[in-house]
């Protein structure tokens, strides 16, 4: 079965990865920009990186027929230096106009504080100025609910925000419907330990309806499984879903998501991402 | 009322017949572990913060009433949506500290 995995950091990941992706029918993977397991040194880096996602990452994927797009931003665990947050907002727009961007992320919190939520809503602030799609983490463990609650309730506030073009991405069991109820697309992670298995998820669907949620790897550079997606399709078909929810789950609905961004093409109905 | 009666496509003995085995290792794995802290030659985190919220997760599992992951989830959640003035850490525990020390402040 074809799937997009909206939520995947390949910088982190193998080129047998990518093999292993497209042997089970991974023909798209959306690249976040996030936290490498270290601060980094400067806002150089962050050109660096935007760089490497631009340009290395999609021509590596399209080795593998896999279309390769990207989100740009200052990831949440580095939302606290607010200077560096400044720099690295003035550089993002000499990299929007790049053929695989599809927008700004994924931005939020990560211990919930003044100066994360004033970076988070700067980010929000460029997407909105240059008309770009939101992508949006939500904190880990313990602080996932309240940083869910800081957000959603942030961007209820603001009428200029179309939540159908806001993906809160990790969402579980206590915060999904804080989400959805807003309006808002939403993501079950299906990674060990910190986030949603796919029993799990699949029972999230069954609780909520599959309307407006997508599932996701997030594969990086943790314990994480680039191939999820295929053993989400396996547990909902041993539960009798239906190949047509399955379907929506991992492909019909994240292109109902991206394709809100004119730059992604569904793959076979559309050109690819080029690398150059 | 349960909001999400009748959602899980499977009966209770497909359920069974299907999902047992691996979640009767996952019970024992847990109490494996509650063994294992118990028999720990040094017992220095009795009433460390991540066992309270364990040990209050637990008790959920055996109460009556539907969304037993979500109420599990808020017990292991900080639940208090003030903004912090300054980062504390960099990453997440897994169960609320700063209840913790606060409840121990407040002894």
């Amino acid at each position: 079965m074809n799937y997009i995995d909206l939520h995947a950091h390949m910088i982190s990941r193998t080129t047998d990865d990518y093999h292993r992706m497209a042997l089970t029918g991974c023909v798209a993977v959306t690249e976040p920009a996030f936290w490498s397991g270290r601060d980094r040194l400067g806002a150089l880096a962050f050109a660096d990186y935007f760089d490497h996602l631009t340009t290395f990452e999609p021509k590596r994927a399209s080795e593998y027929g896999i279309a390769h797009y990207t989100w740009l931003c200052l990831n949440p665990k580095e939302g606290e230096d607010r200077e560096l947050a400044r720099q690295v907002l003035a550089l993002i727009p000499d990299f929007l106009d790049r053929p695989n961007v599809l927008g700004i992320g994924e931005i939020g919190l990560n211990r919930v504080t003044h100066n994360e939520l004033a970076t988070f809503l700067d980010h929000v602030e460029l997407a909105l100025e240059h008309h770009q799609l939101i992508h949006i983490h939500t904190p880990h463990l313990e602080d996932k609910y309240k940083g869910t609650k800081v957000i959603v309730e942030a961007l209820a506030r603001d009428p200029r925000i179309d939540p159908a073009r806001v993906m809160v991405d990790h969402a579980e069991e206590h915060t999904a419907p804080l989400i959805l109820e807003h309006g808002f697309w939403t993501g079950f992670t299906l990674y060990p330990r910190t986030k949603a298995s796919p029993a799990r998820a699949l029972d999230m669907i069954e609780m909520y309806g599959p309307e407006r949620l997508c599932v996701a790897s997030a594969c990086d550079w943790g314990a994480s499984d680039p191939v999820a997606i295929p053993e989400f399709i396996l547990e909902a078909r041993r539960r009798g879903h239906s190949e047509a929810l399955i379907t929506q789950m991992v492909y019909g609905n994240p292109a109902r998501f991206l394709g809100q961004s004119p730059r992604f093409k569904l793959p076979g109905r559309g050109e690819a991402v080029a690398a150059d | 009322m349960d909001p999400y009666a009748n959602t899980s496509p499977l009966s209770q003995k497909q359920l069974l017949d299907e999902y047992f085995m691996e979640h009767r290792a996952q019970v024992l794995a847990l109490a494996a572990f509650l063994d294992r802290f118990e028999r720990s030659q040094d017992r220095n985190a009795e009433k460390d913060f991540r066992m309270t919220a364990f040990r209050q997760a637990l008790g959920v599992l055996l109460e009556d009433g539907p969304e037993r992951a979500r109420r599990v989830q808020m017990t292991m959640s900080d639940q208090n949506t003030d903004l912090l003035d300054v980062r504390d850490a960099q990453s997440a525990y897994g169960a609320p500290i700063r209840a913790a020390m606060s409840g121990e402040a407040e002894q």
